[in-house]
């Protein structure tokens, strides 16, 4: 790397340990004023460096962040095709074929679906197990690093894997309903089942990880807060209520903004869970979902305007998301009881 | 709450253990046993020996190696190069005053927000332009520095490093590198290795983008997955064999690190 450009206007000290006013052995111990192009160079390497330090980040963020958002409207307002590259303006045609192409509806539906059966439920369940790791348990770390083992296991697999435990003929979920005396379910074929069944992928794979997020804002509640409750008379269920959900807010917020921007994107799910040869999310498209439409549209119709638009959109929806998520747990936390 | 937890406290999160591990024992059974027992559904509960023949088949049938060997050098180009330049960048943030400091810290967790796939068709036209799409370049660019590597290193560096410290190097007449090289990185390094396991991590699971940008002949590790999934969809035993396989370079990665992880995930949450 060479960014080691600036200036050495340090002489000749070596800081190994660096204590206050160590004197080096050889040179004067008083500091004799230094030359003024010494200083001058000093003074530039002070003003200059925190810019050079942080350059890359942005730079970066130019060319693979700034400059694809900005390009992706352009682009969306043009023909353009894969391989031939840029064609005529089109204005808001593709955005006018997106919306009224059946699919984007349908797709729409299905993400949103599949996002609030995968990130209710998992946020309920990670801060019950966040709850339940917020106890003086023996083995706490071991405790710890084995609800986080789904996380290291790449969606990609989880989707083969789930795949094959929700195989609607022989698959071991329908297996198991059976001897309940259940029906086997179309977990690949029926819409709603389907969602449920790709829901749970993402589900097993993050909660573990959230939970212990709300750990972490768990244990810094005071737990002087607790003492007090409990001498009012106030039980675990009341405790945890009244004190643990409201102090916890800022984090739960943080959860869901990023569970929404994350979730709202799937993709390596639905995809891999198809066994259809088109793989655009099942026979019908009953669980494809907006990013695979994106890429259906750019990478095998080879329509990059389309996908743009759609790309577009998304993030309206994203945003629109966000913001009520945040209003919405703002809601709850007021409930929550602390006057 | 503390008190000490009884035995509800214990299954539950037993219970949640077995939940965990069930889905990756599943991957390895199907995987130990013949195609035709994998294709009658609930196979013995216990491992029949055909892993090795199955994954033998399965590395066969997509370029397997040269998938595990590009996701390595993704994973640890990216990674180490995100520690460098994020610690840079978060000491700046953290530590030294200039102007401007604020909005531009502000701007950098902006970015965290902005979904990645919005850009995707544009880094597309970007990357064929520079003649990289295919190559595995493309998928190393964009994840050379992150905005939450800067984020998460500026809340780490504010307190790890003493302001005192910083200070005195430079009355000593430390150039800035020096010091940063002297005094900012020996107190990042621990959570350098939370920052690098975290990047490795990332860029190994993810799939839409290299997806698009790498073709079949010369894949990461996810893309060679979604070819063997869809190509052998009726053959379990091959395809979870393989799946098996490709987890387990991030199974090590999480026994070996799995105490960095759990503090890495518990110190990111604190938001500043």
């Amino acid at each position: 790397m060479s960014n080691s450009t600036t200036s050495r206007g340090g002489g000749t000290q070596t800081v190994s340990s660096p204590r206050e006013g160590s004197p080096s052995a050889s040179g004067p111990t008083g500091r004799a004023p230094r030359p003024e192009w010494r200083q001058r160079l000093t003074r530039l390497d002070v003003r200059l460096s925190p810019y050079l330090y942080i350059s890359p980040f942005f730079l970066l963020f130019l060319v693979v962040g700034m400059f694809p958002l900005g390009y992706t409207a352009w682009v969306s307002v043009h023909d353009w095709s894969l391989i031939g590259g840029k064609g005529e303006f089109v204005g808001l045609d593709n955005f006018r074929e997106v919306l009224g192409n059946p699919y984007f509806t349908k797709q729409l539906v299905n993400t949103i679906s599949i996002f609030l059966l995968s990130s209710v439920p998992q946020i309920v369940i990670a801060v019950v197990l966040a709850a339940l790791l917020d106890n003086q348990l023996r083995g706490r770390t071991l405790w710890r690093m084995s609800i986080l083992l789904p996380f290291v296991v790449s969606p990609v697999a989880v989707a083969i894997i789930f795949g094959s435990l929700y195989g609607d003929r022989y698959g071991l979920i329908n297996e198991l309903l059976g001897y309940v005396g259940i029906d086997p379910i179309g977990w690949h074929t029926e819409r709603w089942a389907s969602h449920v069944a790709i829901a749970t992928m993402v589900n097993w794979r993050w909660t573990g990880y959230n939970a212990l997020i709300c750990l972490a804002a768990m244990q810094a509640v005071p737990r002087e807060l607790y003492e007090a409750a409990a001498i009012d008379g106030a039980g675990r269920v009341r405790q945890f209520v009244s004190i643990t959900l409201p102090m916890i807010r800022p984090t739960m917020i943080f959860v869901v903004i990023t569970s929404t921007i994350g979730g709202l994107q799937i993709f390596a799910e639905p995809r891999l869970f198809d066994e259809t040869n088109a793989r655009n999310g099942g026979s019908d498209r009953q669980f494809g979902t907006i990013t695979m439409l994106i890429y259906d549209f750019g990478w095998q119709l080879r329509d990059l305007g389309r996908a743009s638009a759609t790309a577009w959109l998304l993030f309206v929806v994203i945003c629109a998301f966000g913001i009520a998520n945040f209003l919405l747990i703002r809601r709850i936390g007021a409930l929550g009881g602390d006057r | 709450m503390t008190r000490r937890p009884g035995f509800l406290v214990y299954g539950l999160l037993a219970a949640f253990l077995v939940g965990s591990a069930a889905p990756l024992y599943w991957s390895f059974l199907l995987g130990s046993h013949t195609k035709e027992i994998a294709a009658q559904g609930v196979p013995p509960l216990l491992p029949g020996g055909h892993f090795w023949s199955n994954a033998e088949r399965a590395i066969a049938t997509i370029p397997f190696w040269k998938a595990i060997g590009n996701s390595l050098l993704v994973s640890t180009v990216t990674a180490c190069s995100v520690v460098f330049f994020c610690t840079l960048a978060g000491y700046a943030f953290a530590k030294l005053r200039f102007r401007g400091r604020g909005p531009l810290l502000v701007f950098v967790i902006a970015t965290m927000a902005i979904p990645t796939q919005l850009g995707v068709v544009p880094l597309f036209i970007l990357m064929s332009e520079f003649g990289w799409t295919g190559s595995i370049t493309s998928v190393i660019i964009p994840w050379l520095v992150t905005a939450f590597g800067v984020f998460f290193m500026r809340q780490y560096l504010v307190d790890a490093v003493p302001d005192e410290l910083v200070e005195a190097a430079r009355m000593d007449g430390c150039s800035q590198i020096r010091i940063f090289w002297h005094v900012a990185a020996p107190a990042a390094r621990p959570a350098a290795a939370i920052l690098w396991l975290f990047t490795f991590m990332q860029v190994w699971t993810d799939f839409f983008w290299p997806l698009i940008a790498l073709p079949h002949s010369n894949p990461t590790i996810q893309v060679a997955l979604n070819q063997l999934q869809s190509g052998f969809f009726k053959d379990y035993s091959l395809v979870l064999a393989g799946t098996t396989l490709a987890t387990i370079p991030l199974l090590v990665l999480f026994v070996v690190a799995g105490r960095q992880l759990v503090a890495g995930i518990m110190q990111g949450a604190v938001k500043g």
